[in-house]
């Protein structure tokens, strides 16, 4: 009996001495949603390629990656938004100097269901929807239905981007807002679904998700431009009006493991994992 | 030695008892020292009253009028279908049912209290959504009345059982008395047990309600969460507790948004505090 009681002493020992020493050999990464498949796809070839050290992903927002990189809780912070200048002050109130590295872009695809013969748009219009100034689809030549508009939750990278970029038009006074009427979810897999099954809706995210199930919506800059679709050859080239960078964030110049990740990252091999992921390679 | 060993268990016990206070006070002070911290910056009125919710824009706006009214359409909705079935239910089980039945009804009510609110939300997400969005020709089947129904099955195990409770601990003699002197057994039910019980029954109601109005994944899960002031059960709605959750993870800690999440926890704390100790006043007016 004793023995055994020695013998499971023995063991805990040794692992949590193997444990503890596993923590300098691991890297936390947290943040947007939009960039989850990808951090974990990158974790994976990194792992395998280094083998003894661990990457564990996480998402929930790229809000919150950028406060627990604030508060100490993770080394990597995945942002589908550019920092707020509100966090940085916050962050050097607490010791942590920010590091940008722009590892990918993204198109945003504003999709509907199959069946809403609306098919394309252009941004004003987008602006309209979704601040709830049209609402009703027969004003876009559809047919006569209240538009239901469906957005992610506030931390959600994509709603922040969306609402500066579309809403705002990039106009840092304006005051747009979504409609109040807007249905929050919490997944970009929620808005999927409810387009798949509701031929009145219309919403966004990143282009990855677009699948049979919904119709990507062609947009275009303004009436006179060409309405295009939101490919990876149209993100490369400029055409499609909605994309964005996608960042990684570190407390200060990447150091040690988390900078050999993050030159893993932006190496050829990472950037080959962008694609394969849907999202597009930064031109190098 | 055995008088010893008496009292350390007396005074042990005493302790567990006196340490759920405690953490209900520890908890309330800190609810308060975060949410008021809100308040050197926005006024209460704004805070209560205040129709629109964009709290990450500049300047936030944080009125948290259409979240409540969310939360008390949702509650009022799940009350209106939980309260009647339920009560049926409890008397169907505390007079009505024989034995076998009473075991097997007894049984599946606790067993309905069992599932996890997640699954129920995810349950009510994929089937009565779309069953509420075709049968009223509705834009969006993610309503208030979706989060309605779905909560009523969440209030309907606690309220059944206490009523159950409540008519089971009336006097055999009430009942005696008035079969005696001719009444028929729904007359018995109707003008005698119920009235007796009735303390009791409001209590339940109350409990239920409690458990109502601070859930949160299901609502979360097919409400809608769009934060407009309601004009009819048929729109998607916001409640407080989906707030919070929803919101949470992106508040920076000591932000204005974060204060004001805690805030709405206080004003959540204070509704349930209400009902609860209502529903208590009930049971202690029974005895």
């Amino acid at each position: 009996m004793r023995r055994t009681i020695a013998l499971i002493v023995a063991v805990l020992t040794v692992s949590s001495f193997a444990y503890a020493s596993g923590g300098k050999n691991s890297i936390q990464i947290k943040g947007s949603d939009t960039m989850v498949n990808l951090g974990q796809a990158w974790a994976e070839k990194y792992m395998a390629a280094n083998p003894g050290e661990f990457v564990a992903v996480t998402g929930g927002g790229s809000g919150t990656g950028l406060s627990s990189l604030i508060s100490g809780t993770c080394d990597i912070a995945m942002s589908s938004r550019n920092i707020k200048e509100k966090e940085i002050a916050l962050a050097k109130g607490k010791g942590v100097n920010p590091y940008e590295v722009k590892v990918a872009l993204d198109g945003l695809a504003v999709v509907v269901n199959p069946k809403n013969p609306v098919s394309k748009l252009t941004t004003e219009q987008l602006a309209q929807i979704f601040t709830g100034r049209v609402v009703n689809w027969k004003e876009l030549g559809g047919e006569d239905k209240k538009i239901v508009i469906l957005s992610r939750e506030v931390n959600s990278g994509t709603h922040v981007y969306f609402k500066e970029h579309i809403l705002r038009k990039n106009d840092p006074n304006s005051k747009e807002e979504f409609a109040a009427s807007a249905l929050m979810l919490s997944s970009s897999q929620a808005i999927a679904d409810e387009v798949a099954g509701n031929t009145a809706a219309v919403g966004y995210y990143g282009m990855g998700y677009i699948s049979p199930k919904q119709k990507a919506i062609l947009v275009a800059k303004d009436e006179k431009s060409e309405y295009e679709a939101p490919t990876i050859e149209n993100v490369v080239n400029g055409k499609y009006p909605i994309s964005r960078p996608l960042f990684l964030y570190t407390n200060g110049q990447p150091q040690g493991l988390v900078k050999k990740l993050v030159d893993f990252v932006l190496s050829r091999e990472g950037q080959d994992i962008v694609l394969k992921t849907d999202f597009v390679p930064i031109a190098k | 030695m055995r008088k010893l060993k008496e009292f350390i268990i007396e005074k042990l016990i005493l302790v567990c008892g006196l340490a759920s206070i405690f953490f209900v006070i520890l908890i309330f002070l800190f609810l308060l020292k975060e949410g008021l911290a809100l308040f050197g910056t926005v006024t209460p009125s704004q805070f209560l009253f205040g129709k629109s919710w964009y709290p990450i824009s500049e300047p936030a706006q944080l009125g948290i009028l259409p979240l409540i009214l969310g939360s008390v359409l949702v509650t009022l909705g799940a009350a209106l279908i939980s309260i009647p079935i339920g009560v049926a239910c409890a008397i169907y089980i505390a007079e009505v049912a024989p034995a076998k039945t009473k075991e097997i009804l007894k049984a599946s009510i606790e067993l309905l209290a069992a599932i996890p609110s997640v699954v129920l939300g995810f349950i009510g997400m994929v089937t009565l959504v779309p069953l509420v969005k075709t049968v009223f020709r509705l834009p969006t089947g993610l309503t208030a009345l979706s989060g309605s129904i779905m909560l009523a099955f969440m209030a309907m195990p606690t309220i059944v059982s206490i009523a159950e409770d409540a008519l089971y601990s009336i006097p055999k003699t009430y009942k005696e008395g008035a079969l005696a002197l001719g009444a028929t057994h729904w007359q018995a039910i109707w003008r005698v047990m119920l009235p007796a019980a009735s303390s009791g029954i409001l209590a339940a109601v109350m409990l239920g309600l409690g458990r109502v109005i601070g859930e949160t994944m299901a609502v979360m899960m097919i409400t809608g969460n769009a934060a407009v002031i309601p004009h009819s059960i048929l729109q998607p709605v916001r409640t407080l507790t989906a707030t919070i959750a929803a919101e949470m993870g992106e508040a920076v800690v000591g932000s204005e948004h974060y204060f004001a999440l805690f805030a709405v926890g206080i004003v959540l704390f204070i509704i349930s505090f209400a009902i609860n100790v209502t529903a208590d006043l009930f049971l202690h007016k029974k005895r």
